[in-house]
């Protein structure tokens, strides 16, 4: 077992990253993710590697198409304006089938909107912000310590599909200091980066590029994705349940708003409410089953968000109209207090438990 | 065991790390913690804060409607928290700054002369540390040791003040006993 130190999400954030191997950083400033992309400028130069803040967000996302391009493991960070500022790289990213990881620790919107937590790019990160039929994998995690162990995880896993994937958390996440440990990453069995463009002297040149004009290459191209896709739903779809052998009734949150739910479900079982919890951890792949087989054993689900209502939609899809899905949110910064949530369930509930 | 304090005062007051030593300190004793910072468009002069939680289990949310304990160091801070404090908690307010009484009947009141009691000691930037100190023994939750040995971690390149700061945390506990 490694040290338990005490650190703040953002560098947590920085440091698993470079301890998964990530040698290069591009970003631009944006509140509240500011403490990850100085982490990196502090840290990167001394592991050989490079940290370069560029001169916009869409420069920073072009940087990082061209270092996974090469072959490198590179990431980048933004909170919600900025990432929009990014979904037309990550488009292309995607479309050339090229790994890195994004991270968004998201905040209050839409337009520049606030600089408080907030989960309303629940849509955007998970269900193609940008143009074109494309996913990312978007990792949540509820606290520091999943945070280090999922952005570890998020390199392998952009490695082993060739794929984008993202780390979404909020404002809570990355100002917020908990112990953590770093603990060896679990490596996949990775194969050679042969298709980099990192010199072609001996070889045939490699071509990185998303144009197909030919409609029926781009097809295939398209449906190549999509198996991929598949593939990804088969294997990584991660969650956790708590108290959900006995539960009659489910509440269903992700990240930070996840640990909300969980003292409101302390108070609701101390009086005898039996409320189990569903914690999504990637958001894509949703985990449909384990909220479709909930169905059959509870009498209803609540929703908890922290935006108007994004992931509810995917939870009302899981569930495929076997149970009521319920919704609470608190949105624009404002983060909803446990009481809230045991109120809302109560009344759901009619009192009846 | 599971206590929740907000601690609130000026920028410059030291509240953030008053916050942070409290929660190394009970990560070295093998505790639960967390430390959750308001953030925002603050400047030297505004109010700060930060919630930390201190468990023996996993820690749910890591913001409180109701602390066990809020920590006032300046007029502002009391009012706005000292209304959420828990039924039977407590409210530590820092007396040299604050004159004016809590409403509050339903929880204990501990006034500390912080600013007071730091400048006795030559420096008026431990008056947090008098607060922590002051806390720590009402609440039990940490001996003061503890504080000491995250101060050496936290303090790293500035051992030399650890023993006034170490003398801050006494003096603030003497205030209690």
């Amino acid at each position: 077992m490694g040290e338990r130190i005490l650190m703040k999400g953002n560098e947590a954030i920085g440091e698993a990253a470079i301890k998964a191997g990530c040698k290069y950083f591009f970003g631009y400033p944006i509140t509240p993710q500011n403490e990850l992309p100085e982490y990196m400028s502090r840290r990167l130069p001394k592991e050989d590697g490079v940290f370069l803040q560029a001169e916009s967000e869409v420069a920073a996302i072009n940087m990082v198409y061209g270092a996974a391009g090469s072959g490198a493991r590179v990431m980048t960070s933004s909170s919600s304006p900025g990432i929009s500022l990014k979904m037309e790289g990550i488009s292309y990213i995607a479309g050339a089938e090229l790994p890195c990881v994004i991270v968004n620790i998201v905040r209050g919107g839409p337009g520049l909107g606030g600089i408080q937590p907030a989960q309303s790019d629940y849509f955007q990160a998970t269900k193609g912000g940008a143009h074109g039929d494309y996913r990312l994998v978007v990792l949540a995690p509820s606290s520091i310590q999943e945070a280090v162990d999922l952005v570890q995880e998020a390199f392998e896993i952009a490695d082993f599909y060739r794929n984008p994937v993202m780390v979404l958390g909020d404002g809570m996440i990355g100002q917020m200091m908990e112990p953590v440990e770093f603990r060896a990453p679990q490596k996949r069995d990775l194969q050679p980066k042969d298709w980099a463009t990192d010199g072609c002297k001996g070889r045939k040149p490699n071509v990185i590029n998303s144009l197909w004009l030919q409609p029926e290459k781009l097809e295939e191209h398209n449906w190549k994705l999509f198996k991929k896709y598949e593939e990804i739903k088969k294997n990584e779809v991660k969650y956790e349940t708590i108290q959900m052998e006995d539960a009659e009734f489910a509440l269903v949150a992700y990240g930070t708003t996840s640990r909300i739910c969980f003292s409101a479900l302390e108070t609701l079982r101390a009086e005898g409410y039996k409320v189990g919890l569903i914690r999504p951890i990637t958001i894509w792949p949703f985990p449909e089953a384990a909220i479709n087989q909930a169905a059959d054993q509870v009498k209803g689900f609540l929703a908890v968000e922290m935006s108007t209502g994004q992931m509810v939609e995917d939870v009302r899809l899981s569930v495929e109209g076997k149970a009521p899905v319920h919704f609470y949110g608190r949105t624009g910064g404002m983060v909803p207090s446990p009481n809230e949530i045991v109120d809302q369930v109560k009344a759901v509930l009619g009192g009846g438990k | 065991m599971k206590q929740e304090v907000i601690m609130a005062g000026f920028g410059g007051q030291g509240v953030m790390s008053m916050g942070m030593l409290l929660a190394y300190a009970g990560m070295m004793e093998g505790k639960e913690v967390s430390w959750m910072p308001s953030y925002g468009p603050e400047m030297r002069g505004g109010t700060a804060n930060c919630t930390v939680i201190v468990s023996d289990k996993r820690i749910a949310s890591p913001i409180t409607p109701s602390p066990d304990t809020s920590i006032v160091m300046n007029l502002p801070s009391l009012d706005k928290f000292s209304s959420m404090i828990k039924p039977g908690g407590v409210l530590i307010i820092n007396s040299s700054l604050i004159e004016k009484d809590t409403n509050r009947t339903d929880i204990e009141v501990i006034k500390v002369p912080c600013n007071e009691i730091a400048n006795e000691l030559g420096n008026s930037r431990v008056a947090n540390m008098v607060a922590l100190g002051a806390y720590l023994q009402k609440t039990g939750i940490l001996p003061l040791e503890s504080i000491v040995k995250a101060m050496k971690k936290v303090f790293a390149g500035k051992e030399h003040l650890i023993p006034l700061n170490e003398t801050a945390l006494q003096r603030g506990a003497a205030v209690v006993k």
